[in-house]
C-alpha cells in the first residue's frame, strides 16, 4: 500500500483539509462540493438528452424504476468498492464473488432449505470471500491487486465448478416473489440499494470505522502510529466489499430468476469506473459515496438512452469511455477554477 | 483474558458453523430429466454390421447446448451393439484437443467424430487423420478445407433467423397487424453466428414487408438478457413480436418481460432448451415458439460414423455414399408440435 503524499492531497484539495485520524471528516458526504456539482451536471445533461430524444418514455415512472433496478446490483458493489479504494486498496474480484454467491445460493441443495437460507448463503459466501481477500492482503502481505486478481480467477472457477456452467433457475417462488415485489409502491431492489447506500454513508462519515478507513488510506503508517489496528481494519474493509457482493448477488438472482457463473461479468471494471468518476482518489484517503452513486447512475442512464434510441452497443462503449474522461476532466477544471477564485 | 478467549471461541464457532452450513449447500443433484435425442437406424441399416470403433472429441461441456452434444453422442453409441466409442475428456484448450485427436489417430480408430473448439485451429489435425485413412466427421464448427473432413454435419444459423422471421411474419398477418413493431434480442454481435442469425431474420421479415424495430445485443447470459430486455421494453411501449436468439439468455429475457408486466406480444426463442419447450407447451407465457439449433446433430454424427465404418449409405437416398455436407434444419417448435420435439430439448 503506497501512502499518497500528504502535500499532493492538500494541493489538489477543494477547500477540504486532508483527513487525519484525529480529525472528523464531515464533508465527505452531503455537503455541497464542486466536484460533485460537475458530476451531477453530467448526469442532468444525460437525462436531458434522454428526455429530448424520447420525451414519451424516458422520464416516465416505469423507466426510472427500471433504471434504478438495473443500477441496484452494480450500485451495491460500488459501495463496497468505494470503501476499499478509500482505504487505499483495490478489489478486482467483485464480479467473480457475485457470480459465486449467485451460484451457491441457487444450487438445488440451498433452494431446498428455503428463501432464508438462500439469502444467508449469498451473504456468507460474499463475506467469506471478502474476508479471505482481506486476510491475504493484511496478514499475508500480498498486494491488493494480486490477492484480488487471484480471487477473481478462482471464485469464478469455483462458480463454474459448482454449477457445471449451467444456468440454475430459481424454483423457490418465495424468494422471487419477495425480491421482485414492491414495498410502498417502490420495488424491493430499489429499497435495498437505498438502504445499502444510507448505511454505507453513515458508516463512512459518522463512525469511527469510517474515519479510520480514510486514515488508513491517507497514510497507513501514520494511522498505525495513531493506534489504529491497520491490519484488522483492512481485512474488515474487504469483508464489507465481499458482503456487498453477496447482497448484489441476491439482486441479480432476483432480477434474472437464475444463478449462473456468467453473472457479474465486468462488475469490477464498472464499479471502479463509477467510483473513480465519482471523485474517489484511486490512491486512497479521499472519496464520497454520493459521487459513487451518481457515477453508477450516469452509466445506467447512458445505457438506457442508447437502447431507447435503438443505437448500436459499439457506439455506447465509445461514449462510455468519453464520459469517463469528460467527467474526470470536468471535475478537475471546476476544482481548479474554484481554487483560483479562492486565492 | 478469559473474556477475550470467550470472544474468540464464539467467533470461531460461528465461522465453523457458517462453513459447515455453506458446505451443505453445494450439492446440485437433480433428478435426471431429459433423455437424449437418438437416431433410429432404418431398413437394412438396423442389422448389426462389422464392429466399428469411433473416436470422439469435443469441447468441454460448459453450457447446456454443449453438454447435450456430448451426452447425445454417448447415448447414441450405446444404442448400437456394433459400435465402440472412445470419447476423450472435453476440453476448451485447442492444443489439448489436437493432442487428443492425435492420440485417437494413433489408436487407429475406424472413424473420428470431431466437434472442434475452434474449426480453424483443428483443421490440420483433421487432415492428418484423413491422410492416415481415417474418415473424419466434422460436427458444427467447420474445418477450413474439405480435405480435413469426410462429412460435415452442423446447424444453420442463417435459417434460424429466416424461420424465426417467417413464423413471426405469419403470426402478424394472421392477427392482421399492418405495421408490427418487431423486436430482436441478439447474442454477442461480434460473432459471425449472431450476424448470420440477424441477417436471416431481417431478410425473412423483408419478404413480408416488415422490418426489425428495437434491437439489442446481449451476451448469451441470462443476466445480460434481463438487462438489455428491460431497457428495450422501456423504450418501446408496445411491441408485437420479439425474437430472442438464445434460450439460455432467454431465462433473463423472460424475467425482464415478467418484471415489466408485459404480455401484449409473442416471443420466439432460439436453440430449443427444455425450459422454453416446457413454457411453449404450457402456453401460459409470451413464449409461443422456439427455433431449433438442435444438439441432436451429435447423435446423427455418431450414426453417420457407424455407417461410414460399415461402408453403408443412408437409406432412402439414391446415393451409394454418405453425403459430404449435411445441414440440419432449424425447425420451428410451437405448441402444436412441441411434443414431438421434447426429446431434443436440452437442459440450460
Amino acid at each position: 500500500m503506497v501512502a499518497p503524499q500528504r502535500e499532493l492531497t492538500a494541493q489538489q484539495g477543494v477547500g477540504k483539509a486532508p483527513p487525519s485520524p484525529g480529525e472528523r471528516k464531515w464533508s465527505g458526504g452531503l455537503s455541497f462540493d464542486v466536484r460533485l456539482a460537475g458530476l451531477l451536471g453530467v448526469l442532468l445533461v444525460l437525462c436531458a438528452v434522454g428526455y429530448a430524444t424520447r420525451p414519451d418514455s424516458f422520464l416516465t415512472e416505469a423507466n426510472i424504476s427500471t433504471m434504478l433496478r438495473l443500477a441496484a446490483a452494480i450500485g451495491v458493489v460500488s459501495v463496497g468498492m468505494t470503501f476499499v479504494i478509500i482505504s487505499g486498496g483495490i478489489d478486482l474480484s467483485v464480479g467473480s464473488i457475485v457470480a459465486l454467491s449467485s451460484v451457491w445460493m441457487t444450487t438445488v441443495a440451498t433452494q431446498s432449505y428455503g428463501p432464508a437460507v438462500m439469502v444467508l448463503c449469498a451473504l456468507l459466501v460474499g463475506l467469506g470471500c471478502g474476508l479471505v481477500n482481506g486476510l491475504l492482503i493484511s496478514y499475508g502481505k500480498i498486494v491488493p491487486f494480486i490477492a484480488t486478481l487471484a480471487m477473481y480467477a478462482s471464485a469464478r472457477g469455483l462458480a463454474e465448478r459448482l454449477s457445471g456452467r449451467r444456468t440454475q433457475v430459481v424454483t423457490e417462488t418465495g424468494f422471487t416473489t419477495f425480491f421482485r415485489g414492491a414495498f410502498l409502491g417502490v420495488p424491493v431492489l430499489i429499497w435495498m440499494l437505498a438502504l445499502v447506500f444510507a448505511i454505507g454513508w453513515v458508516v463512512l462519515n459518522r463512525t469511527t470505522f469510517g474515519r479510520r478507513t480514510f486514515a488508513v488510506g491517507g497514510n497507513a503508517e501514520a494511522a498505525r502510529l495513531a493506534g489504529i489496528n491497520v491490519k484488522r481494519h483492512t481485512a474488515l474493509v474487504y469483508g464489507i466489499a465481499g458482503l456487498c457482493c453477496g447482497i448484489a448477488a441476491l439482486m441479480v438472482v432476483a432480477r434474472t430468476t437464475s444463478g449462473a457463473s456468467t453473472n457479474g461479468l465486468f462488475y469490477e471494471l464498472d464499479a471502479i469506473a463509477a467510483v473513480v468518476i465519482g471523485g474517489t482518489l484511486l490512491s486512497g484517503g479521499r472519496g464520497t459515496l454520493i459521487g459513487t452513486l451518481i457515477g453508477v447512475l450516469i452509466f445506467t442512464v447512458l445505457n438506457s438512452i442508447f437502447t431507447q434510441n435503438n443505437l448500436d452497443t459499439d457506439i455506447q462503449n465509445i461514449a462510455k469511455g468519453v464520459i469517463i474522461i469528460a467527467a474526470v476532466l470536468l471535475q478537475g477544471i471546476t476544482a481548479r477554477r474554484r481554487r483560483v477564485l479562492k486565492t | 483474558m478469559s473474556s477475550l478467549d470467550r470472544r474468540r471461541f464464539l467467533w470461531g464457532t460461528t465461522a465453523v458453523g457458517a462453513t459447515a452450513l455453506l458446505a451443505g449447500c453445494t450439492s446440485n443433484e437433480t433428478p435426471q430429466s431429459t433423455g437424449a435425442a437418438l437416431a433410429g437406424a432404418s431398413g437394412a441399416n438396423t442389422q448389426p454390421g462389422k464392429q466399428v470403433t469411433i473416436g470422439f472429441s469435443a469441447p468441454a461441456a460448459d453450457h447446456g447446448w454443449m453438454a447435450a452434444m456430448t451426452k447425445n453422442a454417448r447415448a447414441q453409441a450405446e444404442q448400437f451393439s456394433d459400435v465402440t466409442l472412445k470419447a476423450t475428456e472435453g476440453t476448451n484448450d485447442v492444443n489439448q484437443q489436437i493432442a487428443q485427436v492425435e492420440t485417437l489417430i494413433n489408436d487407429k480408430v475406424d472413424v473420428l467424430v470431431v466437434l472442434p473448439f475452434d474449426g480453424k485451429a483443428l483443421t490440420e489435425v483433421g487432415r492428418q487423420a484423413m491422410d492416415a485413412g481415417i474418415p473424419v466427421i466434422n460436427v458444427d464448427r467447420i474445418f477450413d478445407t474439405p480435405l480435413a473432413y469426410r462429412t460435415w454435419i452442423g446447424g444453420d444459423n442463417y435459417r434460424m433467423g429466416v424461420n424465426a422471421g417467417n413464423y413471426i411474419a405469419e403470426q402478424m398477418k394472421a392477427k392482421n397487424i399492418a405495421n408490427p413493431v418487431i423486436a430482436e434480442v441478439a447474442g454477442i454481435d461480434a460473432l459471425p453466428l449472431t450476424q448470420e442469425r440477424s441477417q436471416g431474420f431481417k431478410d425473412a421479415l423483408a419478404r413480408s414487408g416488415f422490418s426489425v424495430g428495437p434491437r439489442v445485443s446481449a451476451q448469451f447470459t441470462s443476466e445480460s438478457g434481463e438487462q438489455q430486455t428491460s431497457n428495450l421494453l422501456q423504450g418501446a411501449s408496445r411491441i408485437d413480436a420479439l425474437w430472442n436468439h438464445d434460450d439460455d439468455q432467454g431465462i433473463g429475457v423472460l424475467a425482464a418481460i415478467e418484471n415489466a408486466n408485459r404480455s401484449e406480444f409473442i416471443m420466439v426463442g432460439g436453440a430449443g432448451s427444455k425450459n422454453m419447450m416446457d413454457r411453449i407447451k404450457a402456453d401460459s407465457s409470451v413464449v409461443k415458439a422456439t427455433v431449433l439449433y438442435s444438439p441432436s446433430m451429435a447423435s446423427s454424427a455418431i450414426a453417420l460414423a457407424r455407417l461410414l465404418g460399415q461402408a453403408k449409405g443412408i437409406g432412402d437416398l439414391a446415393e451409394h455414399e454418405i453425403p459430404a455436407l449435411i445441414t440440419t434444419y432449424s425447425a420451428v417448435v410451437t405448441k402444436d408440435n412441441v411434443d414431438q420435439y421434447m426429446d431434443v430439448g436440452f437442459d440450460s
